[in-house]
């Protein structure tokens, strides 16, 4: 029996993109059709709910609630926003990049039913400035939604009007915040800001504003359409859906692929990505992209859902793995993460903007023979002051200290080499 | 009330603040940085890290901020603990880490937030071995110095610049730990009130050039307590002194007036007390004109027996003390004493007291300013004029912001989520003015309007609100409809406030402003009215003098008549009240002209005897503010030389004439009791500060901090022995270091320092909770009736019309209206004396909108000719400005012919020549003590 | 510095202020302003900038405030075509380093840095989300997978001149 991968059902071997009349052809537009005029907006909300959807962006919020808490009386009268977080810039992140350039008219469509839900009357595409290509399709997409009476005044005869625009970023990783990307919206410098209040009620100019990732509202006409209890049992484990998993590193195949939620890792890794390449070891990966913490070969028959590896010590995040192979430092894999943190803080907190610069440096000082043995020690402080949510403003320097954290716990035997060796001993001459 | 438990002490504490403010109300030492008590809290620094936990079970807690937490009943938290300690002391080595350790050379060492909170937290050794970044630093201009390195990245400047002052040109640039406050390209800041930066930076990013120049550090610094001599408004001042200068002036808290903000005028304008060319000794004038230096014995003696004649007239000052006005105006009988002003300006101001005075509407002290939900207007530009009620109006419009937090239940002090609900809804600002105001960003709505028709606007608004008919034929047209939007929006108001003031030179203003608030007042709303007046004792002037003082004019009369024969003028240039004939001629018609002055001045050059007096730094007494507030300063240092406070030399010479009034004064507070004994208006200036008698625990309060060094050494190339300290036997402070400063009423607040807590920052530690008003109680004594007692029935007041009020033979020909476009640096007296801010005062200067100015064929930075002879100026083309109208630089020196609301012909004038640009001048390397 | 320079173009012009359409407050499309000149100069001089902020309306401080917090806004002048080189983790998993080593060695140019015939820019850039065919770069809108030292030579054969 042939898998149900709805996402990528459209996504051809070539990458070709799915044009608005093979999409249509395909069955798209059938989930809009169904609940624009035919569902009440509270009634979509509820499929959403029962559906037990949660977030793809990374933080695996359920869906369903984060949309309860629009409101809906008449008090709210005026503007409400629904934004698409197509910024997709974790380290090791690839996924929302395929659904981008192969099907845009399904993430439209999705949008749609999102925003219809919510009662929101304009929606923004917010993509990263590099995705040229996606960007393109997408604005090609919307014009023809326009021209189909899909968007603008009165879809469907509904009464129901919504506009749709791409904002594309100018950089920056941080935009990927949902609130820093609302200040970016906003034109401003993207600065996250503190909660409460939430975006829910008080987000793109002061207005009430929901943002997903790209990957969750591609589901929503789905679950509209097919309804939640299908929604349910396309999941493994208790996680409910299909989820796009990635495998990149030293393995024989690194790619992309729609699978139930809750596949075992190790199909993941052997099956689909074909397993480590010749002459590579597996040592450890960062499960959902570069700020998750490190898992390990012990973990290989997890099921990758929010729960089990949650419960392992790490997050299932963009769901997109990272290999850390038994050729490549980790610590070296470490201070290019934190690095790279370093380098998109926003600069809003002190934690992130010295302590995070603080911890690459020592990193770099480890990494290349010039590490002490009290550095262990204010990395461990640095992971613990910087590390739980709450003591900074956002969660990007919390991210940012996982895999060092548990790259301290896994591989600690190999920092302290590199400190009492003064060298890397995965490379001649210390470059990683 | 909510109780908290803090480390196992329970604390019933106010709801509504946040954790950090409450802690800091506790008495309990909790560091914080990007976190302000007037602009509230953001949670970038992460310094104020406290443990909260779930319940009595939690063991582990979460970090929270303090500043980002709402006090809750029954919250459980731990400051004391490890993980707290260990958190904060983390911030501070990340604050750390690319800070230099210029401490030594810095500006604010001494006076350091961050080195308080470094010190506090306990951090000491370093950790980190990278280098450390480095900025470029600006030039900002004469009065803020930039040395960006020392930045620790709180946001408090660009918080405080743009979003509390509305200042657009500092911002944050560049990202991660790049970041950097500054301009686009170098150059001057723009703001009026940059100078608070320098006490907002909590560390030496933003210093005080002027001190900078002429540096000494915090401890070191002698202080009293002080009102600002800028402008009508009274802000609080703590002009600190060294070696017999002043040094720097910073802000002094006031609840109820400036809170904790100053304008540039007041920051760096008191440097006129420095002036060189000051008068130190008296002098006599001999007969070839020279002067001859008397001692001041001499000096007494000859004042005596010239004030003797028994036709003795005088004239008194707006901005000298309530006392020496009283003194003066004793010395030769009511009948004989002008009030100082300018014959039209006497008309105003005291117009502006009648109409307060009638009016039902609430005076609203500066701080209530900011409750206003709904503001009219009228004439004032209130940033050129009073700025700090600017300031105060930029919180009003927020109004709005904070209502639509409410329906979210969003605290106010949550600033940065209430700024992005509200972006920019604001509470609405009419402003009708001649042209634009630096306020107009944030009005709803500006009219520019010739004079007469800003009074009819507001007369048909107070018609409106009233539901009368508007009067036909004096609006134009197409303010109908404007009118009734302002009536409508003003009577749906909560609070609403009409400001106009003696700015632009019209009574009919002052008027219309009245009808509008009394209108508003009919209709049962909590209106408030302030009508601005311009220096620091104008209000306490016509208090003092009535409505029936003779001016200027009268005064010439008599002497003409040959009634009087002496004059004796009170720390007042003459010059500036009128034109060069007009005042020659007065000054003519005396035979004697006694002067007491501190500022060598024309005035002072015309006297046949000046008496050098000493200034606001060097004296005690009383100034009574726009908002009708008695408020007291005192001396922040002794007199130099044979300068003595105008009061002293008044109560010398009537005990030398054996005057009977002066029986009974012995002391300056003598003069007050019976000042407010005599003048039933003034009665209430003796609350305004403790007097002499007044002990702190039984002693004297100290002018100089617990930290003051060097008392012998800084004289020993004088002499190594440390001379007594002088004592002060009018006012109950201390010339020395021992006393307590703690607990005493806040008129007697000379410096804020407490244990730990060098900077201004440890002002929290002096008042009922962090950010609230002080506990010795808020400074001065409000004269008016505060909260509308009048009956509104000024509209027949006695006020004299204004002289140069006449329209009469409009605009027929090429006539404009002369009207004064005050500016914030060079159109008061003494600020502009002061050499940082004369760098910014730009050449005099007549505006015209750009048809005027195509009609004369001029353009920007073309010279005028304005009138037969009266000035020559440069040209502004300015279009906001209403045509017909010409705007002049009121005050500047060039314009001392011109009077407002005049009808003159304009011509270009061909031989002009553009005055050089002078700003920058300490741009070039080598500029000395720039190198702090 | 003459008007002429500071002026932004009709077409420039026309671009922001369809933006400006969408949006409740002309400052709000400050970033697809500064957008749009990029794309017409390649960079956003101080001119440039200061004329995007009279049209928007804002102060030039609150403008470069923007500008400067985005990294893909270029407030100097780079080569006609930027190379963006991923560095984030895939990439260098799968040697990044060794290719920045050798455009260094083809360009003459490390990070930062553009030839001296202003072709090329080479500028680090976060994960382009293409980490299955790592290491990547763009060149221009261009995205390259899987680059080895071979496919290099390709693209940039005739060399770039060497670096300033
Ligand atoms: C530093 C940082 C970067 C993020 N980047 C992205 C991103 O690129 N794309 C994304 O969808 N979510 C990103 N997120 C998560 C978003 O904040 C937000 O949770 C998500 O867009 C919500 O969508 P979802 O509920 O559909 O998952 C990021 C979060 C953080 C803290
Ligand atoms: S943790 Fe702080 S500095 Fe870092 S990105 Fe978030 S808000 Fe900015
Ligand atoms: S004062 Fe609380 S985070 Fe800065």
């Amino acid at each position: 029996m042939s898998l149900d991968l709805p996402l990528t059902r459209n996504v051809r071997p070539d990458r070709s993109p799915t044009d608005f009349a093979a999409y249509e052809a395909n069955g798209g537009y059938r989930g809009l059709r169904a609940a624009i005029g035919k569902l009440t907006p509270a009634e979509c909300l509820q499929v959403i709910k029962d559906s037990n959807l949660r977030g793809r962006g990374g933080a695996g919020f359920p869906t369903g609630m984060k949309w309860s808490f629009v409101p809906m009386d008449d008090a709210a009268a005026g503007h409400k926003y629904l934004i698409c977080n197509a910024d997709e810039m974790e380290p090791g992140t690839f996924k929302d990049r395929l659904l981008l350039e192969c099907d845009p008219h399904q993430l439209i469509e999705g949008m749609i039913c999102a925003a219809y839900t919510i009662q929101a009357d304009i929606a923004y595409i917010f993509i990263r400035a590099e995705y040229h290509r996606a960007e393109k399709l997408l604005r090609e997409a919307i014009a023809v939604c326009y021209e189909k009476g899909y968007l603008g005044r009165d879809i469907l005869g509904s009464g129901y009007r919504l506009d749709m625009q791409v904002h594309s970023s100018a950089g920056r990783y941080i935009c990927g915040e949902e609130t820093a990307l609302i200040s970016s919206l906003e034109g401003k410098r993207a600065n996250p800001r503190a909660k409460p209040p939430f975006p829910q009620v008080s987000g793109l100019w002061g207005r009430p504003t929901i943002v997903n990732n790209v990957e969750t509202l591609c589901n929503i006409h789905h679950i509209i359409e097919r309804g939640a209890d299908w929604f349910q049992a396309l999941g493994l484990t208790e996680d409910a859906g299909t989820k796009l998993y990635g495998v990149s590193g030293r393995v024989k195949k690194p790619g992309c692929w729609e699978l139930p939620i809750g596949t075992p890792i190790r199909e993941i890794i052997e099956r689909h990505a074909g397993g480590m390449e010749d002459g590579y070891q597996l040592r450890g990966f960062l499960p959902g992209g570069g700020s998750t913490d490190f898992l390990t070969p012990d973990h290989l028959d997890l099921a990758m859902d929010y729960g089990t590896i949650g419960k392992a010590g790490s997050r299932m995040g963009t769901g997109t793995m990272i290999i850390l192979d038994d050729k490549t430092c980790p610590v070296g894999f470490v201070k290019n993460l934190m690095e790279f943190f370093a380098r998109e803080s926003c600069g809003f907190c002190t934690p992130c903007r010295d302590g995070l610069p603080w911890s690459a440096q020592v990193l770099d000082d480890i990494e290349n023979g010039r590490g002490r043995p009290e550095d262990m020690h204010t990395l461990a402080r640095q992971v613990e002051f910087i590390g739980a949510i709450g003591n900074t403003h956002c969660a990007l320097a919390p991210g940012a200290m996982e895999p060092l954290q548990s790259a301290m716990k896994y591989f600690r035997e190999d920092f302290e080499r590199h400190i009492s060796g003064g060298a890397c001993h995965f490379c001649e001459g210390g470059a990683h | 009330m909510p109780v908290i438990t803090i480390d196992g002490v329970s604390y019933e504490v106010e709801s509504g603040r946040n954790l950090l403010e409450t802690c800091l109300s506790l008495g309990l030492d909790l560091p914080y940085f990007c976190w302000h008590p007037a602009m509230g809290s953001i949670g970038a620094c992460r310094q104020c890290a406290l443990v909260q936990y779930q319940n009595a079970e939690d063991t582990r807690g979460r970090i929270v901020m303090a500043c980002m937490t709402p006090v809750s009943d029954g919250a459980l938290f731990s400051l004391a603990g490890d993980k707290a300690r260990h958190f904060r002391e983390a911030i501070v080595e990340s604050l750390m880490l690319n800070h230099p350790h210029d401490c030594p050379v810095c500006a604010e060492g001494g006076e350091c937030h961050l080195q308080d909170m470094t010190v506090m937290v306990g951090h000491r050794d370093r950790h980190y071995r990278g280098r450390k970044n480095t900025h470029r630093n600006q030039y900002l201009g004469p009065l803020i110095n930039h040395e960006m390195n020392r930045c620790i990245t709180c946001y408090r400047c660009t918080r405080y610049y743009r979003d509390y002052a509305g200042g657009t040109d500092l911002a944050a640039m560049a990202a991660h730990d790049h970041i950097y406050f500054g301009r686009h390209q170098e150059g001057v800041l723009q703001s009026e009130f940059a100078g608070n930066l320098v006490e907002v930076c909590p560390t030496g990013v933003f210093t005080d050039k002027t001190l900078v120049h002429d540096y000494t550090r915090k401890w070191d610094l002698q202080s009293a307590p002080s009102v600002c001599t800028g402008c009508g408004v009274g802000c609080n001042t703590m002009p600190g002194e060294r070696y017999g200068r002043l040094k720097r002036v910073h802000n002094r808290f006031n609840a109820e007036v400036n809170g904790y903000f100053l304008c540039d005028r007041g920051r760096f304008g008191a440097a006129f007390v420095n002036s060189g060319s000051a008068l130190e000794y008296p002098g006599l004038r001999e007969a070839d004109g020279r002067y001859r230096a008397l001692d001041h014995h001499e000096a007494l003696h000859r004042m005596a027996a010239t004030c003797a004649s028994g036709k003795c007239a005088a004239i008194g000052s707006p901005r000298a003390s309530v006392e020496a006005n009283f003194l003066l105006r004793e010395l030769v009988a009511p009948e004989n004493f002008a009030p100082g002003f300018s014959d039209a300006e006497q008309g105003l101001v005291s117009l502006a007291l009648t109409l307060q005075l009638a009016s039902r509407a609430g005076i609203p002290s500066i701080r209530s300013i900011e409750s206003a939900d709904a503001v009219l207007v009228l004439g004032e530009d209130v940033t050129n004029t009073a700025p700090r009620i600017a300031l105060a109006l930029r919180q009003s419009v927020r109004n709005k912001a904070y209502e639509l937090a409410a329906g979210l239940r969003l605290e106010p002090w949550q600033d940065a989520a209430i700024r992005n609900l509200a972006q920019d809804q604001r509470s609405p600002m009419f402003i009708a003015t001649v042209a634009d105001t630096p306020l107009d960003d944030v009005a709803a709505k500006r009219f520019s309007l010739a004079p007469d028709d800003i009074a009819a606007l507001g007369r048909a608004v107070a018609a409106t609100i009233s539901g009368k008919p508007l009067p036909s034929g004096v609006l134009p047209e197409h303010l109908h409809s404007e009118a009734r939007m302002i009536a409508e929006t003003l009577a749906g108001a909560q609070r609403p406030l009409v400001i106009a003031g003696t700015g632009c030179g019209s009574s009919a203003i002052l008027q219309a402003a009245a009808d509008v608030a009394n209108a508003l007042c009919d209709n049962a709303r909590k209106a408030m009215i302030c009508l601005c007046v311009p220096e620091a004792n104008s209000l306490g002037q016509a208090m003092l003098c009535g409505t029936q003082a003779p001016d200027l004019a009268a005064l010439q009369r008599r002497a003409e008549a040959g009634e009087l024969d002496t004059l004796i003028v009170l720390e007042n240039d003459l010059y500036r009240r009128g034109g060069q004939a007009q005042i020659d001629g007065l000054l003519a018609a005396f035979r004697e002209v006694i002067v007491m002055d501190g500022l060598d001045n024309r005035t002072t050059s015309a006297a046949t005897l000046a008496l050098p007096a000493a200034n606001f730094a060097e004296s005690e007494g009383t100034l009574v503010s726009l908002e009708g507030r008695a408020q007291r300063y005192f001396p922040v240092f002794q007199p130099r030389e044979e300068r003595r406070p105008s009061w002293v030399w008044l109560l010398a010479c009537m005990k030398e004439m054996e005057l009977p009034e002066c029986h009974s004064m012995h002391h300056f507070d003598d003069i007050t009791r019976i000042c407010a004994a005599r003048i039933p208006a003034l009665a209430g200036i003796t609350a305004a500060a403790p007097d002499l008698h007044y002990l702190n625990l039984g002693v004297k309060i100290p002018r100089q901090p617990p930290r003051y060094s060097g008392r012998t050494a800084m004289r020993a190339n004088i002499s190594v022995h440390e001379p007594k300290q002088r004592e002060d036997e009018e006012t109950p402070l201390a010339f020395t270091m021992e006393g307590l400063n703690r607990s005493q009423p806040g008129a007697l607040l000379p410096w804020v320092w407490a244990p730990g807590w060098n900077s201004n920052q440890s002002l929290h530690k002096f008042q009922t909770r962090a950010g609230g008003p002080l506990k010795g109680g808020t400074a001065g004594a409000r004269l008016l009736p505060t909260g509308g007692g009048g009956n509104g029935n000024a509209a027949t007041s006695q006020a004299q019309p204004a002289r140069a009020e006449s329209t009469a033979g409009t605009t027929t020909g090429q006539r404009w209206q002369l009207v004064p476009r005050p500016r914030i640096f060079g159109s008061d007296e003494l600020s502009a004396l002061s050499p940082a801010l004369a760098e910014l005062i730009v050449p005099g200067f007549i505006e015209l909108c750009t048809a005027d100015a195509a009609s004369l064929g001029v353009k920007d930075g073309d010279g005028v000719d304005v009138g037969d002879g009266l000035a020559t100026l440069e040209v502004r083309v300015n279009d906001s400005m209403v045509a017909g109208c010409a705007g002049y630089s009121a005050g500047f020196s060039g314009t001392g012919e011109l009077a407002a609301l005049a009808q003159v012909t304009l011509r270009r004038a061909d031989a002009w020549q553009r005055a050089p640009e002078l700003i920058g001048s300490d741009r070039g390397i080598g500029s000395g003590g720039g190198h702090v | 510095m003459s008007e002429l320079i500071q002026a932004l173009s009709a077409q420039e012009i026309a671009g922001i202020d369809a933006e400006i359409a969408h949006v409740p407050y002309r400052s709000a499309v400050a970033i697809e302003a500064l957008k749009i000149v990029q794309a017409h100069r390649g960079w956003v001089s101080d001119e440039s900038l200061r004329a995007i902020a009279r049209h928007l309306h804002m102060s030039a401080e609150e403008l470069d405030g923007v500008a400067t917090f985005y990294n893909l806004i270029y407030r100097r002048p780079v080569g006609e075509q930027v190379i963006l080189l991923c560095n984030s983790i895939s990439c260098w998993i799968k040697g990044c380093d060794k290719i920045q080593k050798r455009i260094q060695e083809q360009l003459g140019i490390g990070l930062g840095e553009t030839t001296s015939d202003k072709r090329y820019t080479l500028l680090p850039v976060t994960c382009l989300g293409a980490c299955d065919k790592a290491p990547v770069l763009m060149v221009g809108e261009e995205l390259h997978e899987n680059v080895d030292t071979h496919s290099l030579s390709r693209l940039f054969d005739d060399g770039g001149g060497t670096s300033e």
